[in-house]
């Protein structure tokens, strides 16, 4: 099993990106196709519609991306991650419900962009006093702004508590024959957009990771004084992982709010929060692909096999457990590329068949120091552009 | 708290908080023609009361410390651990809500009925007490202690990162909470007063109960215990070696398996106390999500002291305490939580070691 992955795992990485690109693209238009074909033994009906399930699980897998950014690549352990999206639900509901005393009402192709601004300056704003603090304590102080941000919504009467918002915008369009595309009753078309919005936000994250940018935060992840000492601003990297893990935050609580349509505080709370966390780690931090398998394992499972929702809670506090003690790199581990032409100088240094870094490895056997790749190198003049072609 | 995952529920009953209970029963603050509007003409949802604060500044403060007597117990359980492991062990909330539980069901057992106030000896319910409190201490220890050994020592075998140690505590916590809600389902049991609080004197016109100074008294002898224990004792002195350095302790004889051990055991030990009192406080607290919120307020009180540092505990707790009563009355009922979380943002901004510093090693007699 292992062997056989770690061939898939060689194929996959002997491929040009371009290449890659064109595997992906059936892979992507089989999952647009899914909720269409509703497959026996894969769909979750009766219980749940099927494309609602998928739809889920897409929203759970943006999410996942986004605390990847901040729990897999800058090794921030962010317990409020939840409250992000709530500020993205609710700053869609406060520009296009009727309920709101704003009295706009926005688009929603108007609102998204608003919404991971505010998402993202709140990021910044929890960002600038706590990301000094370092480990346990990030992670409590993040948990206490979730809980501050759920409290808030429940006390600050214009944002109206559990009565919530109704009637919240929707993205406009219609198919042919004149019906909506996104409807409260047919969440094909928001699946859809997931889908797409999914894609787009790995690629930005793709080309983010290979930048310098990512570089910081992988060495901030390894060893933050190291970081420091190479010169890397370990903290305004932070704040940007915080910013941007925000902004997605924001995008997906704006998904959500358009797709249901309907925002109260009910949904906000920390235990979604560690369901999130969940995800991440299930699927293995650091991941991009791992983390959305985790986010569809975790959001598809209870829907399949229907479990009750405190099982939900108790299966994944157990499968939490269990990893840690067992796996603690998730199901598909960290893997990197630090550099836009990695695998081309991999192949000149270590000979054809060491296309890339070896996958599944641990934080500690590589900072033993048997590869090179993970010093810190936050030098622009060193990036090997060139060094493969 | 709502299951996740699924959609947001449209308006339903909602469960008030245990911890909320308290301040919802005090007719001052939901008087309208004590509150100022601040923000909306009709009902303000944020008040700036000064007047109020001023005029229940000695009701709230012998509230707050016994109330906050309570958090100090339960955050010794999170320092102890922390001192020793550099752990935080979040799963000490669910083992202190073992401990009410505990306290419930001997409770129970003993033959009250939820909501009956029983007409017995005051030696009697003296003696139930103490037995609900000692079926507590049992529970929450062995709780704590077969914690340590499933979740926390495998880790350790694996030298695991410090994050890894962290993630298991999540998930113990929830996979304990949700065996509870399991178990006993997800409504608060109903409520057995056996001590119904009567004034005994007053202090500046504010009255105290027998409860409070109950709960306020034997806090502090137990505190006195576990620092005398600490400080004193031949294990408490392995204690703070492991506390110091680990490898040292274990090079000069100390076994850190047991030490460890006997750190989750005390902190276990004082959580069902804590149970008791709580229980004691709030009869209607025994909610399978009730030690979460106290939970996060006692580590509050842990790292605002200085965590890891016993007298910290004890001094954070009381200042918690004191501080979410006055927050209340300053600002109104619903943001007594607020207040809570936004000092325990506030103290880790500004002094991530708290008032005493940290460091059980150093915190001698």
């Amino acid at each position: 099993m292992r062997h056989r992955m770690s061939q898939i795992s060689a194929f996959w990485n002997a491929r040009s990106r371009v290449q890659q690109w064109g595997l992906l693209v059936p892979v992507v238009v089989f999952l647009l196709w899914l909720p269409v074909l509703n497959p026996p033994l894969i769909t979750t009906e009766p219980a749940t519609d099927f494309p609602i399930a998928l739809f889920n699980a897409a929203v759970l897998a943006l999410i996942a991306i986004g605390l990847n950014v901040v729990i897999g690549q800058a090794g921030l352990l962010d317990l409020g991650y939840v409250g992000f999206f709530a500020i993205g639900a609710y700053t869609t509901a406060l520009l296009s419900s009727p309920d709101s005393l704003l009295g706009v009402r926005y688009p929603w192709l108007v609102i998204v962009p608003i919404a991971m601004l505010v998402t993202m300056i709140s990021g910044v704003i929890l960002g600038t006093p706590t990301l000094r603090l370092r480990g346990d304590y990030l992670a409590i102080v993040t948990l206490g702004f979730g809980e501050i941000v759920r409290l808030l919504a429940d006390n600050i009467d214009p944002l109206r508590g559990n009565r919530g918002f109704q009637n919240i915008a929707r993205p406009e369009a219609t198919y042919p024959d004149g019906s909506p595309v996104f409807s409260q009753t047919d969440v094909l078309g928001f699946y859809w957009l997931a889908v797409c919005l999914i894609v787009i936000v790995l690629m930005l994250m793709g080309n983010l990771e290979r930048s310098r940018v990512g570089r910081a935060w992988i060495a901030v992840r390894e060893d933050e004084d190291v970081a420091e000492l190479t010169g890397v601003p370990t903290y305004r990297f932070k704040i940007w992982a915080f910013a941007i893990g925000a902004a997605v935050g924001g995008l997906s609580g704006a998904l959500f709010a358009a797709q249901v349509g309907y925002v109260n505080n009910q949904r906000f709370d920390v235990a979604t929060s560690i369901l999130y966390l969940a995800a991440v780690v299930l699927g293995g931090s650091g991941n991009k692909v791992g983390v959305i398998v985790g986010a569809f394992l975790v959001s598809y499972i209870p829907d399949r096999f229907q479990f009750e929702p405190q099982y939900r809670f108790l299966v994944f506090g157990l499968a939490l457990m269990v990893l840690m003690a067992f796996r603690p790199q998730g199901l598909l581990g960290m893997r990197q590329h630090l550099l836009t032409y990695g695998r081309q100088a991999y192949r000149r240094l270590f000979g054809a068949g060491a296309a890339v870094a070896p996958t599944g490895m641990t934080a500690s056997t590589r900072a033993a120091g048997d590869l090179p790749e993970v010093k810190p190198d936050d030098h622009a003049g060193t990036s090997p552009r060139g060094g493969g072609e | 708290m709502p299951a996740g995952g699924g959609r947001p529920t449209p308006p339903q009953e909602r469960v008030i908080s245990p911890v909320l209970g308290l301040a919802v029963l005090d007719p001052a603050v939901l008087d309208p023609a004590v509150l100022a509007p601040l923000v909306a003409p009709s009902e303000p949802w944020i008040n700036f009361d000064v007047g109020l604060l001023v005029d229940r500044f000695w009701a709230n403060t012998i509230n707050g410390l016994a109330y906050g007597s309570i958090y100090a117990l339960v955050a010794l359980g999170y320092t102890l651990v922390y001192g020793v492991l550099q752990l935080i062990n979040f799963a000490h909330s669910e083992i202190f809500i073992l401990g009410v539980f505990g306290v419930y069901l001997t409770f129970l057992a003993l033959g009250f009925e939820p909501g009956a106030i029983p007409d017995l000896p005051l030696g009697f319910i003296i003696v139930d007490l103490i037995l609900a409190g000692l079926v507590a201490m049992v529970v929450s220890g062995l709780a704590a202690v077969l914690l340590e050994r499933t979740a926390y020592r495998p880790l350790r075998r694996r030298r695991a990162p410090r994050l890894a140690f962290l993630i298991t505590a999540i998930g113990a916590s929830f996979v304990l909470q949700q065996l509870i809600r399991i178990w006993r389902g997800s409504n608060p049991e109903g409520t057995i007063r056996l001590l119904p609080p009567t004034p005994v004197f007053e202090i500046f016109g504010a009255p105290v109960t027998n409860l409070q100074i109950l709960i306020f008294v034997a806090s502090l002898a137990m505190f006195v215990v576990a620092d005398t224990f600490v400080n004193r004792t031949r294990l408490g002195r392995g204690i703070r070696a492991v506390a110091q350095d680990p490898d040292t302790a274990t090079l000069m004889g100390v076994n850190r398996e047991r030490v460890i051990t006997i750190t989750f055991l005390v902190g276990g030990l004082l959580a069902g106390v804590a149970g008791l009192f709580y229980l004691m406080t709030i009869p209607q607290g025994a909610v399978y999500n009730g030690g979460f919120l106290l939970g996060i307020k006692a580590f509050t009180a842990a790292v605002l002291g200085g965590i890891g540092n016993l007298r910290g505990a004890l001094l954070g707790g009381l200042i918690l305490g004191v501080a979410e009563n006055y927050g209340q009355s300053l600002f109104g009922g619903d943001w007594r939580d607020v207040v809570a979380f936004v000092l325990l943002v506030v103290v880790l901004m500004f002094r991530p070691t708290g008032i005493l510093g940290e460091s059980l090693a150093r915190s001698r007699a």
